[in-house]
């Protein structure tokens, strides 16, 4: 147990250090909270749907969300890199342990990334519908959080070169984001469009964190922990998987 | 020079048992039909040109590869069914960077004892011991990345010894260190060799270094282990006066840069391809 905590503690203290990360991975969400939120504000307005910013702001949480649990998953490749993975590899002790820490350790900060953004949120004019609903919001981020950390260490692991980045960046973490009902609401959707976002976790990350901050949903909050559940489940054991299988 | 033999220090019990052992990457066999056993408290340099195969072999033995064929015994204990037993056994400093950067040393060192559970107080005993051996107390609480060379690798040696592991790899150890940090190096290896008799497989390009602590010395070429034995019985055998002579007696003078370059690059698109 000692090794998951060490593990946890190594990433949130890599995290605390380095205030660029922090800083860059809130500019983006805040980019679009600016442009869309308040750039599509008024065409939303006039289609009946309220406000816009409402809308997007739990969307943008969990964008910040996969964005930080993403990479502190790739981060791997890193490690992989600069030697550090060796380390852990000859340690004795289960390599689940160790990767567990990594992906507890990359969800939590990437848990804190996203209550830093919810307060940017709240500054920027965002209404939170009602505060007892915290603990859901916060389940919601734990559970996104875990899916995409996740979903990160597993590709860390099958992945073994830096030049990968960008390439994640546009056929994974992009589409992901994109497909998942951040930005638009889920109804009345073209069919492909449609099936695409249901087979998205993130639309049902996105669908939680709406219904705990802004009061609307989609599947329903029962469907969305549901599907985190199983796909968490599902992820955490391929990472742990692919982990126990790393030559080096 | 001669204190190596003088004083062979090992027993009759094996530490480490290698049998026919093979890996190959695709179609290039990096190690081929390797056998040799390492009784305990023998210290032994493994050495080789570049691309010779000793990293691939030394990560084989480390549980970090899987071998394509043959068997490994550390202790007793066999790498592929028992590989979290063997790795309490053993402790390795890595040919190249496994720090890291963003921690401190004492954090760093912290890590280590808590990845092979290090009782607490006891793991702090040492590391202060250690820290203050290889000079780097003052600095402890400095993150890693603002380590010169020399005070990285004097750190990764300081971790690698920090559980009392009964075998020790080094992987090129004093790579990139000036002399007196080498000179310290080998002083404490051969004093924990003599104290503690831990076992101890060496790898490096200094033959002087090697002829001076090393009991025993394999000579691998090629994937194959193309010769063994005291560095006195290697220069007996090739009629030479240094280990030096001798080894470039034994594997010719031709450089060896691409063979290991190439391997490297095998390695790299096996292992972007998934065929592991």
């Amino acid at each position: 147990m000692n090794v998951i905590y060490i593990l946890w503690l190594r990433q949130l203290k890599r995290y605390s250090r380095s205030r660029a990360r922090v800083v860059s991975s809130l500019a983006q969400p805040l980019l679009y909270l600016v442009a869309m939120g308040y750039g599509l504000g008024p065409v939303f307005q006039k289609a009946g749907m309220g406000s816009y910013l409402n809308f997007v702001a739990p969307g943008l949480v969990a964008m910040t969300i996969l964005f930080t649990s993403v990479f502190s998953g790739i981060d791997l490749i890193m490690d992989r890199q600069f030697g550090f993975l060796k380390e852990t590899l000859v340690a004795p002790v289960p390599r689940v342990w160790i990767i567990l820490g990594r992906i507890l350790g990359g969800a939590t900060v990437s848990i804190i990334q996203g209550l830093l953004f919810l307060g940017v949120c709240l500054i920027a004019g965002f209404r939170w519908h009602d505060f007892h609903l915290l603990p859901l919001a916060i389940l919601f981020m734990v559970m996104t959080a875990i899916v995409f950390a996740a979903l990160g260490s597993v590709l860390g692991c099958v992945l073994s070169d830096a030049q990968a980045f960008p390439l994640m960046m546009s056929f994974l973490i992009m589409p992901l984001f994109f497909l998942s009902g951040a930005m638009y609401p889920l109804a009345n959707l073209p069919g492909f469009l449609t099936f695409l976002t249901h087979v998205d976790p993130l639309s049902y990350g996105v669908d939680g964190l709406r219904y705990a901050l802004s009061g609307t949903g989609h599947f329903g909050p029962l469907i969305d922990l549901g599907v985190l559940g199983g796909c968490s489940a599902l992820l955490v054991g391929l990472g742990a998987y692919f982990f126990s299988k790393i030559q080096v | 020079m001669s204190d190596a033999i003088d004083q062979p220090g090992a027993s009759q019990r094996a530490m480490i048992t290698v049998k026919n052992l093979t890996k190959t990457f695709g179609d290039f066999t990096a190690v081929k039909d390797i056998s040799f056993t390492i009784n305990e408290g023998e210290i032994v340099a493994f050495l080789g040109p570049n691309g010779a195969g000793k990293t691939t072999t030394i990560k084989m033995l480390t549980t970090l590869l899987k071998p394509t064929s043959g068997s490994i015994e550390l202790d007793g204990l066999n790498t592929a069914t028992q590989p979290n037993e063997v790795r309490k056994r053993f402790g390795i400093v890595f040919q190249d960077a496994s720090l890291d950067d963003e921690l401190t040393a004492q954090e760093n060192m912290d890590m280590h004892g808590a990845l092979y559970k290090v009782p607490r107080r006891v793991c702090a005993e040492r590391t202060a011991k250690l820290l203050g051996l290889f000079e780097l107390q003052e600095r402890r609480n400095e993150p890693v990345k603002r380590f010169s060379g020399g005070m990285r690798r004097r750190l990764e040696i300081a971790r690698g010894l920090l559980h009392t592991p009964r075998i020790l790899f080094l992987d090129e150890p004093t790579l990139g260190l000036d002399p007196q940090t080498r000179n310290q190096l080998w002083s404490q290896v051969k004093k924990l060799n003599v104290e503690e008799r831990v076992t101890v497989f060496l790898t490096t390009h200094y033959m002087e270094e090697a002829e001076r602590v090393a009991h025993r010395v394999f000579i691998i070429d090629g994937g194959r282990l193309i010769a063994q034995g005291t560095p006195d019985e290697l220069k007996k055998q090739t009629a030479t006066d240094t280990l030096e002579r001798a080894f470039l007696a034994l594997t010719g003078s031709t450089i060896r840069e691409e063979e290991s370059n190439s391997a490297d690059r095998m390695r790299q698109m096996a292992k972007m391809w998934g065929r592991r």
